[in-house]
């Protein structure tokens, strides 16, 4: 779906948006990180992208050279009218805005929303268990988050259909297109601002009222573009990721039948499983923009250009974790970074490994068997997030 | 026979990844925003050494330090 010129040469004209980046970009990866750890494109305005551990992470952890205000990588770099606190703050004011955001995110927390995700997935399971087939993504992953964020945030589970057209415009056809980005943009507020406006009225307990509420540093209450930039981040970043997250796992678990008997027969296992599918197919990638000139891993960066901070590239890179191209359920030490390093850890990784566990959990109890169906293909999303868009499996 | 054995959690460096507490329940405390501390004063029970290990290599920001005396 790129609209650019198909990449010919990877090491010095990469395109994360590329068909074959795509399908399968752990070659890609692969080659890359033995030529060079921080490689450059001239495309998107100048790129960066490292591939090894040691190089994402030395960025990861540079708020003064690389800044979060940019957080994808796009055709164009309009100014920024719409930030989204506090994934795109930096140092000083990201601590406090990430802070509101914390609370309801904890593990406690999602302990009590773990009941609501079970229902979900059982009754995303009701409407095709029967049929002896589905898409995994379409009928089943893609829907586990957008209800429970949507239950968390108390908007109607039933607008999901808007949510996820949304981030495809704001995070695939966006990249290339600022108008569709820009309404897409838009639309959410509108929808967002008449939530605000209905609570500011009539007063409930959910996760809105509660940044209605919040108080900022100054101990005042949020503006308006504050809890607006927020909830747009909760739900761009809440649903895709997780969604990516869910599909990866059971797309592995269909093209490979030990590992399935595997997890349904030792369920103790799953915890190790969900960090595992978490290293070995990272959904994430950010972008950081740089700031100043610096040099990572010997090689020099420069202003004017952006840094993929390929999460997924690091989990893969083999000084980091032996047998880092296989996918071992039960990998003891596992210190990937696909929830990212630093300081803007991802405020929902306890939300996202608490519906992975629990979709996992709740397929495997219901269809210990399932395969890819071979009549059917299997498409990924492009860009940013990495997951299976369509993933046709048969059940039993 | 070993020695007494200790964990610390670096404030600095934790940024709430909670993997110590998932893979080590009983030896970290998480604060209200999901930053962990080491469980009363650190001291590591016998039987939960392993288990300590296990959560310091799995902490993304090397947030852990195991001491044995
Ligand atoms: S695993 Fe590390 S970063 Fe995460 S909560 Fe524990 S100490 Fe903090």
């Amino acid at each position: 779906m790129s609209h650019n010129p198909p990449v010919t040469d990877w090491v010095n004209d990469f395109d994360h948006t590329d068909q074959q980046w795509t399908d399968n970009p752990f070659p890609i990866w692969d080659e890359l990180r033995t030529t060079c750890p921080v490689v450059h494109t001239d495309r998107f305005l100048g790129v960066y992208l490292p591939t090894t551990y040691e190089a994402v992470k030395q960025i990861a952890y540079d708020t003064e050279h690389f800044s979060s205000r940019r957080v994808v990588v796009r055709n164009a770099r309009p100014e920024i009218t719409m930030p989204s606190p506090p994934i795109t703050s930096d140092p000083p004011h990201h601590k406090p805005a990430k802070q509101l955001l914390l609370p309801p995110f904890t593990p406690d927390a999602m302990k009590k929303l773990e009941p609501r995700v079970r229902e979900i997935c059982n009754e995303l399971i009701d409407d095709f268990i029967a049929d002896g087939a589905c898409d995994a993504a379409a009928q089943y992953s893609k829907h586990i988050p957008v209800r429970a964020i949507a239950h968390m945030l108390g908007i109607p589970e039933a607008d999901g259909h808007l949510f996820v057209r949304w981030i495809h415009e704001i995070l695939e056809l966006g990249v290339h297109d600022d108008a569709i980005l820009m309404k897409a943009a838009h639309e959410m507020n509108d929808y967002f601002s008449a939530h605000i406006a209905e609570r500011r009225s009539h007063p409930r307990e959910d996760l809105i009222m509660d940044l209605i509420r919040a108080k900022g540093p100054d101990g005042q209450p949020l503006s308006d573009m504050h809890v607006l930039g927020s909830l747009r981040l909760l739900l761009i970043a809440g649903i895709d990721t997780t969604w990516s997250g869910i599909g990866s796992s059971i797309w592995h678990l269909a093209k490979t039948p030990a590992d399935r008997k595997r997890l349904v027969a030792e369920p103790e296992l799953m915890p190790f499983a969900i960090e595992e599918f978490l290293r070995a197919y990272s959904p994430v990638t950010m972008a950081r923009e740089v700031m100043k000139e610096t040099v990572i891993s010997g090689c020099p960066v420069k202003p004017g250009n952006m840094v993929l901070l390929s999460f997924p590239a690091a989990n893969r890179d083999p000084t980091m974790f032996s047998d880092a191209d296989k996918v071992i359920i039960d990998r003891k030490e596992n210190r990937h970074a696909a929830f990212g390093l630093g300081i803007h850890r991802c405020v929902g990784s306890n939300l996202a490994r608490m519906e992975m566990t629990v979709a996992l959990e709740e397929w495997l109890k219901r269809i210990p068997e399932f395969s890819l169906d071979p009549a059917g293909e299997v498409t990924w999303s492009e860009g940013t997030v990495r997951g299976p868009r369509q993933l046709p499996l048969r059940l039993g | 026979m070993q020695g007494k054995v200790r964990l610390h959690v670096d404030p600095s460096k934790c940024q709430g990844h909670s993997r110590c507490k998932s893979l080590a329940p009983e030896l970290f405390d998480l604060d209200e925003y999901g930053n962990a501390r080491e469980a009363g004063d650190g001291t590591v029970p016998d039987d939960l050494v392993d288990k300590a290990y296990l959560a310091k290599s799995n902490c993304p920001e090397l947030a852990i330090d195991i001491t044995e005396d």
